[in-house]
């Protein structure tokens, strides 16, 4: 799932900076996440996992990170589905 | 007496108190609100005023010097002055979205602690810069701080620093070093007198002429303690923005309830002549007073969003709590040219005209304003891409 997650931001949120190397918990808004883009990596994760996110998780929280961002999809992706 | 009441009523008190000394300086800044216009001036004398009413330092905590005001009662204070002097009341909120970034952000730092108590017994005014010549906006810096020992230098080509040479000090977003991408900000504190300002460009404009808001070449060197350590993109999240739209949405309120009172008069002038008819003046009179109210709605709304907000763990969190306040700013802005456009079709040529009781001119110039600075197409640019995200809240009450 991390590496799924790396992969969608390396092709959706045009990152100034190398995807690869961002760790877990490295800031994704301080490697230069903008708004907008967090919004397209969130519309990506959706539609790769055929999840929705609810309300409670739509926060710059959820998506500050990798690692928050995996955290996050594992209660809302049914089992088995979250490779 | 319980101690509910009590408090309650403690409350009341400060609110009235604030309200009335922000009326007293309202006064006073009225008087010149129209030569400041005339002279594309700063309103120094009203400016001064809220000083002498000891209005600048509000927000500060109570620890730190100040009274502690809350968004609320800042808003009413905005709305008050919006009634008398346009650009005062802008300067007046501009001032009051600085201060919001050190009161949410600096009170863990002793060098921000003593700034806000400078603040509030000083009566210091705080100007902004966030825009920047090329591709820089408030969530986009070009300019970066450059660290040399205990010190920094910035120099920013800033597009529009509002009241920068009259500002006792100016807070600048800049990208946090050299290699930072443009996204990973922060915000500055620059002293006057550790800052050189140059201008390159001229405030001449349709309205709200007094703010002065002029570019500059900045060019500051000062002490790295001064730079806010929280990212920028956390204080514009979670205390500028809201904060922004609210209090300038206050002080339209201000704006538009005074285009109103005008026109009542004009109406009760006009049903003290004929009593028995009431002309068309009237009915366009009530209509304006349903938009008054939608405006007044808006705010208050807003207004309450924001303290509920500032109660929960991570005030800016939510995606509908942040189109909430972007909306606030767009419907605000919007209502208020409506409210001058009714104003003016009911007191017709003495409202069109200078220097009459009606007059609606120099109102009507600020007004048209709002819907420009954050244009408006570009919140509801972001609002789009929020709305992809956030969920509708169908409940009346939340």
């Amino acid at each position: 799932m991390i590496e799924e997650i790396r992969r969608l931001i390396a092709k959706h949120c045009n990152m100034p900076g190398d995807v690869a190397a961002l760790t877990e918990d490295a800031d994704l808004y301080g490697a230069g996440l903008s708004s907008f883009a967090s919004v397209q990596l969130m519309l990506a994760i959706e539609d790769r996992y055929d999840v929705e996110f609810p309300e409670r998780m739509l926060n710059r929280k959820t998506f500050a990170s990798i690692g928050s961002i995996a955290q996050a999809l594992r209660q809302i992706v049914p089992e088995g589905m979250a490779a | 007496m319980n101690a509910i009441t009590q408090s309650t009523d403690k409350i009341a008190s400060e609110a009235h108190d604030l309200s009335a000394r922000a009326r007293r300086a309202g006064v006073v800044a009225a008087k010149f609100a129209d030569n400041i216009d005339a002279e594309n001036r700063f309103p120094q004398e009203g400016i001064d005023a809220l000083k002498a009413e000891r209005l600048l330092g509000i927000m500060v905590p109570v620890d730190l010097g100040g009274e502690g005001a809350n968004i609320s009662q800042i808003a009413e204070v905005c709305a008050v002055l919006g009634q008398y002097c346009s650009s005062t009341a802008m300067i007046y909120s501009m001032h009051m979205i600085k201060l919001s970034s050190l009161v949410a952000h600096g009170t863990a730092y002793e060098w921000h602690c003593n700034i806000m108590r400078r603040i509030a017994a000083e009566q210091l005014l705080l100007a902004s810069s966030t825009t920047e010549a090329g591709s820089g906006d408030l969530r986009n810096s070009t300019c970066a701080v450059v660290r040399d020992g205990a010190n920094f230098r910035l120099e920013k080509d800033a597009t529009c620093i509002s009241y920068g040479e009259l500002a006792d000090m100016i807070l600048v977003t800049a990208r946090a070093n050299p290699e930072s991408p443009s996204t990973d900000q922060v915000l500055v504190v620059a002293l006057k007198g550790q800052y050189k300002l140059e201008r390159t460009f001229d405030w001449d404009t349709l309205g709200m002429r007094g703010t002065r808001s002029q570019g500059y070449k900045f060019d500051c060197t000062a002490p790295v303690e001064q730079i806010i350590p929280q990212p920028f993109a956390e204080i514009a999240a979670q205390s500028m923005l809201a904060t922004c739209h609210l209090l300038w949405g206050a002080l339209w309120y201000g704006i538009a309830s005074e285009a109103f009172n005008r026109a009542q008069a004009f109406v009760k002038a006009a049903a003290r002549r004929s009593p028995n008819a009431i002309g068309p003046g009237g009915l366009r009179l009530a209509e304006a007073s349903v938009t008054l109210q939608e405006m007044r709605a808006v705010v208050v709304d807003g207004l309450k969003r924001y303290e509920a907000a500032c109660r929960m763990e991570d005030p800016s969190s939510s995606m509908s709590y942040l189109v909430a306040m972007n909306n606030v700013k767009v419907s605000a802005s919007a209502l208020m040219v409506k409210v001058l456009d009714q104003a003016v079709m009911i007191c017709g040529l003495p409202g069109y005209k200078n220097n009459t009781p009606y007059s609606l001119t120099r109102l009507m110039r600020d007004a048209h304003s709002a819907r420009i600075m954050i244009s408006n197409d570009r919140i509801l640019s972001n609002t789009s891409s929020l709305l992809l995200m956030a969920r509708q809240d169908a409940t009346l009450l939340g």
